[in-house]
């Protein structure tokens, strides 16, 4: 239960998918900000107009699909590192995730995937480190995975203790 | 003993805010704070703020930081800064005792804008003076700011957002965070904090506490156990973690012993933190010509304390007989920004705490 674990159960995560699973043929953002809090840089940041706050920063963005282009603007600039842009391609599907650790993992390094729980569910493979223009600090991971853990995956395994 | 005209205590975001309000108005502005950099919390805020743009959203509190600083830098003919300088006693005729480097000194201000921030809360339990326990925001001090590694293995104590941030840039650090523990069923900061840590691994534990702290010369092992309704530990249910560092991050407390010597009307306002001043809409103490801003007034969000801090400079420098331009709008502006930062339900404790401070105003 994501009030007592912060784990969103995937019914919930689902629900921010595109409801067609082949509009993820493009890339587009997917904002897991589940709970109403004060804030709206997802929506002042877009380029394209597709994300909704409104006056009331409280309530929650809500996403245009037509208009989104999976840029991954958004997911520099979510202060909650609550956004990913995901696309499938093939058999694979890419996930742009925000990342905040040093070193950066390497370009073409294999990688563990975990789910919100902190599982490790699969491998994945870096094809791009990008960092951001304005959001020094937070980069953009590009990771490879296979497209059946479009849903599940949401970042990579970090070093304990090291 | 010098005489100042407008007097800022505690340069954190509502303090520097205050400032700058009172300097473009006009005003010569001192500011006080204890330690050396300015910006209060702000110099170990490396995440990014929530909030909207007017409040520097998407930026990190270092950065939030260096926009306050630099925006006082065209008045600076203006503006004396008194750093490493604590404020030691507050008089009702607006004398303000200060120690800065051992050296005594007095100054008399027209106006004072109490922007002194809070202290961090300490939780009760067997052994809870052994060295490797902290409160958490120390250890952001000791990580962020000395870039000091505070311990391998960390219990944090408090799912609030200090708590969450933290557990987040120890693992950032490097330092394994073991498990999260939350006296409440549920968890009490934003929940894309507590996702954030939850996915590397972080184990999140409701309704558990900590029992005792074990070790000689230090933490070696910590006990935690979990807690029934009424908040009482559940025997039976003792877990021993190996960890060497505790973190306690079980909320915050308004710093208003000044206040109360100044003999301002304080009321103990549990939504608010503890002691905090009776306040009007203006931002003016009790005591006319004393103002409080930010955590001082209510533990809250820095954003929030940026909105009160230029709330309170500009009354205090309109009481001080500059023209504030265009002061109706500003005010209006500010207001609005506040409203929609306490609207959510994560400030519902806040709201609550206002409501019970005006019944008694």
């Amino acid at each position: 239960m994501i009030e007592k674990d912060g784990v969103a159960p995937l019914e919930m995560v689902m629900k921010e998918f595109p409801d067609d699973k082949e509009v993820l043929i493009n890339p587009k953002a997917i904002i897991e900000c589940y709970k109403e809090i004060p804030c709206n840089p997802c929506e002042t940041s877009c380029p394209f107009d597709a994300i909704h706050v409104g006056e009331d920063i409280n309530a929650r963005p809500k996403i245009d699909f037509d208009k989104c282009t999976g840029c991954g603007i958004c997911v520099y600039n979510c202060p909650g590192l609550a956004i990913s842009v995901r696309q499938l391609q093939g058999d694979k599907a890419i996930l742009k995730i925000p990342y905040e650790f040093v070193p950066r993992p390497e370009k073409g390094s294999l990688v563990n995937v975990v789910n919100r729980n902190g599982d490790v569910i699969t491998e994945g493979s870096v094809k791009r480190v990008q960092e951001g223009k304005n959001q020094k600090q937070t980069c953009l991971l590009h990771v490879e995975i296979h497209r059946d853990f479009i849903y599940d995956a949401i970042t990579i395994e970090v070093p304990r203790g090291s | 003993m010098k005489n100042k005209e407008a007097v800022i205590i505690g340069a954190g975001p509502a303090g520097l805010k205050a400032a700058k309000q009172l300097l473009e108005a006009g005003a010569h502005v001192t500011i006080i704070d204890r330690n050396k950099k300015l910006g209060g919390q702000l110099v170990k805020q490396t995440h990014k703020f929530f909030g909207s743009e007017k409040q520097y959203a998407s930026f990190r509190g270092i950065d939030i930081l260096e926009i306050l600083v630099q925006g006082l830098k065209p008045f600076e003919d203006r503006l004396e800064i008194l750093n490493e300088t604590s404020v030691v006693g507050l008089y009702k005729d607006k004398v303000v005792a200060c120690v800065k480097h051992d050296n005594f000194f007095k100054i008399k201000a027209k106006s004072i804008i109490m922007a002194t921030g809070a202290s961090e809360k300490h939780l009760p339990f067997e052994n809870n003076d052994l060295p490797g326990i902290y409160a958490a925001g120390a250890v952001q001090t000791l990580m962020n700011e000395y870039g000091v590694k505070p311990g391998d293995k960390v219990l944090m104590v408090g799912s609030g957002n200090i708590g969450l941030i933290v557990s987040y840039q120890l693992l950032q650090a490097g330092v394994d965070v073991v498990a999260l523990v939350e006296a409440a069923p549920q968890i009490s900061g934003y929940l894309v904090h507590a996702s954030k840590i939850k996915r590397l691994g972080v184990d999140i534990l409701m309704q558990t506490s900590i029992k005792r702290a074990i070790g000689k010369d230090q933490v070696e092992q910590v006990e935690i156990w979990e807690l029934d309704e009424v908040w009482q530990g559940i025997p039976g249910t003792e877990r021993v973690l190996g960890v060497d560092t505790v973190c306690i991050s079980v909320g915050l407390a308004p710093l208003t012993e000044l206040l109360m010597q100044i003999g301002a009307d304080v009321e103990y306002i549990r939504e608010l933190g503890g002691n905090v001043p009776r306040i009007d809409f203006r931002y003016e103490t009790s005591i006319k010509g004393v103002y409080a801003c930010g955590d001082v007034v209510g533990i809250e969000e820095a954003s929030s304390a940026m909105v009160e801090g230029a709330m309170a400079g500009i009354h205090a420098a309109h009481d001080l007989g500059y023209t504030v331009e265009d002061e109706s709008r500003k005010l209006k502006v500010l207001q609005e920004e506040l409203k929609f930062l306490r609207s959510g339900p994560h400030a519902a404790k806040v709201r609550a705490g206002y409501t019970k401070l005006e019944v008694k105003t």
